[in-house]
């Protein structure tokens, strides 16, 4: 369960925001995770209640966006989309990526009042 | 931005190239938001403002572990992250890996478990320094952890070998600050391991593929589990090790050796 370890990272960026934006309550959160990472969206959103309880963020909602992997394929030289690992190039079939996106997990924005 | 007076209540910067958007209100009039008292506590629907953060959720942990990764250049210290799943035998090739190496560098171990000393003790009784974390309910060691173990363990010039959590999904998220992640995967394990687990063996720069004394007894396909790794990380070196015979091991003290000598020289 990383994943409350990642609530508790959020939730600490979320007080960081506060001190300097001067909030009093976060309606919103913002996330973006990559598709291809290693963060399950339902594991996040239940870990998020948890650890969000007693916290400013409380009463936000937590809105998951989720980014598609993508990559560069040595062999086509050009980038392609990755929608999974391990299943190679959809194009040629080679394993020689470089992955570009998909593998985010950002604190992207905060609606706050 | 207030019709009236001109204020710009919420276009304020954020560190890290952030900027603040207003609120999206329909239209301003005048004196609406900041020149009525009324309005400063009024509806909560058009008081919300958005901030833009843009962090990497992590970016504490990676903070600290960008700096354990300068403290370990400067003392000339090789860092390792040992990860794999429960029982694929961290903690026994790590023992034999110390008898051969300690007489001739210095090492230390961070050992990462949820709970008890047992592993640290099987370390200490090599002669090298051990230092137990327990993560209690955590799943992971993160850089904090170890930024704290390491000023335990007086090392310079040696190598810091992690053993991380017996775990294959969520240490792959957390850099310590290490040189290099080595990921060990033993034949009685799966040869579906890298691709179950990609993250972590996209992660790491070694696979170690371990307990190969008992291949003759298993129905296993080393080929079939070092092509899935190469799936999931086409630049993945691989040896195979047994801590029973010591095959591989000679192999994998080389490896150590010149990614200590490619961290020597890049400091």
């Amino acid at each position: 369960m990383h994943e409350m370890a990642l609530c508790q990272g959020m939730i600490g960026l979320i007080e960081d925001q506060r001190e300097l934006q001067d909030f009093a309550v976060v309606r919103r959160v913002v996330v973006e995770i990559g598709a291809l990472g290693h963060v399950d969206p339902d594991a996040l959103a239940f870990a998020f209640d948890v650890v969000a309880a007693d916290s400013i963020a409380a009463e936000a909602a937590l809105e998951i966006r989720e980014i598609p992997g993508r990559g560069w394929c040595m062999d086509c030289s050009e980038s392609i989309d990755v929608p999974r690992r391990g299943e190679g190039c959809p194009k040629c079939g080679s394993f020689m990526l470089i992955m570009e996106q998909g593998e985010e997990m950002r604190l992207k924005e905060l609606e706050v009042a | 931005m207030c019709g009236v007076c001109g204020c710009s209540e919420g276009e304020t910067r954020v560190e890290h190239e952030t900027a603040v958007q207003a609120p999206p209100r329909e239209a301003d009039p005048p004196g609406s938001a900041c020149c009525e008292a009324s309005s400063m506590r009024a509806d909560e629907e058009s008081d919300t403002r958005l901030v833009k953060v843009e962090q990497d959720i992590l970016s504490k942990n990676n903070h600290i572990a960008a700096h354990n990764r300068s403290h370990f250049a400067k003392a000339g210290v090789l860092a390792l992250n040992l990860v794999s799943s429960p029982g694929a035998g961290k903690t026994t090739l790590l023992v034999k890996s110390l008898e051969e190496l300690s007489n001739r560098l210095p090492c230390a171990v961070i050992e990462g478990d949820q709970e008890t000393s047992a592993d640290a003790d099987r370390i200490r009784a090599t002669g090298a320094p051990a230092l137990q974390v327990n993560t209690g309910r955590g799943c992971h060691l993160d850089a904090d952890m170890v930024h704290r173990a390491f000023h335990h363990l007086p090392l310079e010039d040696g190598v810091l070998f992690i053993e991380n959590v017996g775990n294959l999904v969520c240490p792959a998220g957390f850099d310590l600050g290490e040189a290099h992640k080595v990921v060990i995967a033993s034949v009685t394990e799966g040869e579906d391991k890298p691709l179950k687990y990609p993250n972590m063996f996209a992660a790491a720069s070694l696979m170690l593929v371990s307990k190969v004394d008992l291949l003759p007894h298993l129905d296993f396909d080393v080929n079939a589990l070092i092509a899935n790794a190469r799936r999931i990380n086409p630049g993945i070196a691989v040896i195979k090790v047994s801590a029973t015979t010591n095959e591989g091991l000679d192999r994998w003290l080389q490896w150590i050796d010149a990614a200590r000598a490619m961290a020597v020289a890049a400091r």
